[in-house]
């Protein structure tokens, strides 16, 4: 069964199941980025029916505006090019599912991708997040908290922000608001509250244990070491954690996202990528580009600013999102 | 930051040297590669369109004269296009009014905070002014706390007023500064979607309320290809009066810079180039344009030097290094002038043919520095002005004075060696610039 039929069951089935709550936040959040997109395909359809060089200029511009990475873009146009020779397609209509074919190939590659989060039955489940300045880390702490909180866990919350003014105030707050636990000082070194809170952690029995850490650009060398420091004092006091590092990504973010992947993925084992603030216009393409290019599967996507925006990725619904209108 | 589309560029330009005359065929490469570079760099697709179109109708137009190579005009006329997109000329802050206000619109995360507080830093050290900082993010969790710390740490004043009527904050905000001479008034507002209506409609209450001088979006330079909806947005609401391209210091290519003025005919004011309260430069097309084809930013890093070093010492050391006389010890006051520029990393990088001496990507650590720091510290005057004397006795007590290994003091003294040939060939002369 080609992918596109897949993806054409799922909206069937969902009619059916009414498995509408998902969707729906997809919906929402993605609607801009849908609209737009499809529209842009749709119209290409109708403006050109028959395949042809200005088709493909059009596509790859379009591919392009959705940050989907510029080599993965130039390398799914030869794909496709080819397919169409090949396979002698001439519409365009028949051409748009092969275009969501491949799409979803350059993501899924074969493999069995998973979203669970590595937890661990005895002693606490240890999460570091990490990325660049501003993409959101704190909050997703929060939402992640709240999420592990209604299923039952206990949670608590390590400020490594020890850098930016006003970051160990931010995540009390959420932690306040999530009553969750927390450990933090400010102007102080990263490694050292870490260790501290992680041997109250293990103290407290907590569940789940969150580590925040200062937004670091990837080409500081001093902040990367720094994050290797924070990896090795982890494992000294919890052997096997950190047991998930995620890195947040804005999605607003371009053709750097890829850099960020590839730098962080040099220091430390990143698990998992947090797609943030996809409520906004930003398409969030630039995932595509880094599963391909560095093969870090996303986790969580962020499509709100309420603790409760925050959803387990899904590729199929995340394509689904994209290409609804297009499909019916 | 473009020293990669810097290295794109030159490689494109290559294909063109030696070519008696341009023609269609022997750019189409040279296009090609221009086209990726600015796809790559993030710049707007529609923007990349038009420069490819632009250069290509010119180049093929272009008179080559007897004295010049193509490939020479070429870079020029590269050079000239780049400057055009990215603005023609630096357009400085308003001044005039007093108090002037000025306002900080922008998504979440990107950079409003901190950049009012390098603003209010900057408006005070380089203009004499005195800034009172606003703090209007009432929204974010400790956000104002985050800019009160900022103030703190600079001795610059922070208004507050809890976190219940932005509207109602910056009327006594603005009556505060009147009564307390405060000549600029820096708004931090929240971060905000710009589809997000009933926060824009709290924006155009602030705006409307107390017409600030200048509306100024805060953008983040590592944003794709949606930058141009963001941009849109806040201009459509507010009529912005300029933009701050934030995390420059950040290996992105930064190609929104190429697109803001272009798409929008709103001028970039300034850029922040470090995590450091100091790292805010005015923004200057010419400059910029110079950075992307590699040819370096002199001006840059002479504004950069201006504020720190004393003026006589710099003269002074100008001769030593030309006289050749140049010593460890006047290196180790350099070095300490030099630690406060900032990372090393983003000097070197505007340095004329950075990319061909092989030194725009290198990465130093601070503790490097620090290192080398220890070891001079470690020696006597007199060595330091004689470090020929420095054998293995010698050798082995700055090692143990300075916690470092003999070889780590060898590789040193080996280094200063080299360094102080190559000042000399750059003091008489014998170095190339490239282009």
């Amino acid at each position: 069964m080609g992918i596109f039929d897949k993806l054409k069951n799922l909206v069937n089935k969902k009619a059916i199941a009414q498995e509408k709550e998902l969707e729906e936040v997809y919906d929402k959040g993605l609607k801009k980025t849908r609209e737009e997109f499809v529209s842009k395909l749709s119209l290409l359809g109708i403006k050109y029916t028959k395949v042809n060089e200005e088709y493909f200029e059009e596509l790859e511009d379009l591919l392009i505006s959705a940050d989907i990475g510029v080599n993965t873009v130039f390398k799914f146009m030869e794909r496709l090019r080819k397919r169409v020779k090949e396979e002698h397609i001439e519409n365009t209509e028949t051409l748009t599912e092969v275009i969501v074919d491949e799409l979803f190939i350059i993501y899924v590659n074969n493999e069995s991708l998973t979203t669970k989060v590595n937890e661990q039955e005895n002693g606490p489940t240890v999460i570091l997040m990490v990325g660049v300045n501003g993409v959101g880390k704190t909050t997703t702490i929060a939402k992640l908290a709240y999420k592990y909180k209604n299923l039952g866990k206990k949670v608590m919350m390590i400020a490594g922000d020890t850098f930016r003014a006003g970051a160990v105030e931010q995540l009390k707050i959420w932690a306040d608001k999530t009553e969750s636990l927390f450990y933090g000082r400010d102007n102080t070194d990263p490694a050292g509250v870490i260790y501290d809170g992680l041997e109250i952690a293990k103290k407290e029995n907590a569940d789940m244990v969150f580590i925040d850490t200062a937004g670091r650009l990837q080409n500081k060398v001093n902040l990367m070491k720094e994050l290797e420091k924070i990896n090795k004092v982890i494992e000294r006091i919890i052997p096997g954690a950190p047991h998930e590092t995620l890195l947040v990504i804005d999605a607003a973010t371009g053709q750097n996202g890829i850099m960020q992947a590839e730098s962080f993925k040099e220091i430390t084992n990143i698990t998992g990528i947090v797609l943030t603030k996809l409520d906004g216009t930003a398409k969030g393409g630039i995932v595509l580009a880094i599963k391909e290019s560095v093969d870090i599967p996303v986790k969580f996507i962020g499509l709100g600013e309420k603790m409760t925006d925050l959803q387990t990725f899904d590729i199929e619904e995340y394509i689904y999102g994209l290409f609804k209108d297009m499909i019916k | 930051m473009f020293e990669y589309m810097g290295e794109r560029l030159s490689n494109a330009i290559k294909n063109i040297k030696g070519m008696g005359r341009v023609t269609e065929e022997n750019i189409s490469d040279a296009l090609r590669e221009i086209r990726m570079a600015l796809l790559e760099a993030d710049v707007n697709y529609v923007v990349v369109k038009e420069f490819i179109a632009n250069i290509k109708e010119k180049a093929l137009g272009m008179e080559v004269g007897k004295s010049l190579k193509p490939e020479e005009v070429f870079i020029k006329l590269v050079k000239d296009e780049l400057i055009s997109l990215l603005g023609g000329d630096f357009v400085p802050l308003e001044t005039k009014k007093t108090p002037t206000i000025l306002m900080l619109v922008g998504l979440q995360g990107s950079g409003k905070t901190t950049t009012a507080g390098k603003l209010a830093n900057h408006l005070r050290k380089k203009q004499a002014k005195n800034p009172l900082l606003v703090a209007c993010d009432i929204y974010r969790p400790a956000a104002i706390e985050q800019l009160e710390t900022i103030g703190k740490s600079l001795g610059i004043e922070v208004f507050k007023e809890g976190i219940e009527n932005p509207v109602k904050i910056v009327t006594d905000a603005l009556e505060y500064a009147k009564e307390n001479k405060k000549d600029y008034i820096i708004i931090d507002t929240a971060g905000r979607l710009q589809i997000d209506e009933p926060l824009m409609q709290e924006l155009k209450n602030i705006v409307t309320t107390i017409n600030p001088h200048e509306i100024l979006l805060v953008i983040d330079a590592m944003m794709g290809q949606d930058a141009i909806n963001v941009i849109n947005g806040f201009n459509e609401a507010l009529s912005l009066t300029g933009t701050i391209l934030t995390k420059l210091d950040g290996n992105t290519k930064g190609g929104v810079a190429l697109s803001v003025r272009h798409l929008t005919n709103i001028p970039i004011k300034f850029v922040g180039d470090s995590e450091k309260l100091d790292g805010l430069s005015e923004f200057y097309p010419e400059r910029m344009a110079n950075r992307i084809l590699d040819m370096g930013d002199i001006l840059s890093i002479a504004d950069k030097v201006e504020g720190i070093m004393n003026e006589e010492e710099a003269l002074d050391t100008a001769k030593k290094m030309k006289k050749g006389t140049f010593d460890l010890g006047d290196f180790l006051t350099t070095l300490k002038q030099i630690k406060k520029l900032g990372p090393l990393e983003n000097l070197l990088k505007m340095l004329p043919g950075a990319r061909k001496m092989g030194i725009n990507n290198v990465s130093i650590d601070p503790k490097d520095m620090a290192h080398v720091e220890a070891i001079i510290l470690s020696m006597t005057p007199y060595e330091r002005h004689h470090p020929e004397i420095l054998k293995a006795e010698r050798k082995q007590r700055i090692a143990k004075g300075s916690g470092r290994s003999v070889e780590e003091v060898n590789r040193l003294l080996k280094q200063f060696e080299e360094m102080k040939k190559m000042m000399k060939m750059v003091s008489s002369g014998n170095m190339k610039m490239p282009f």
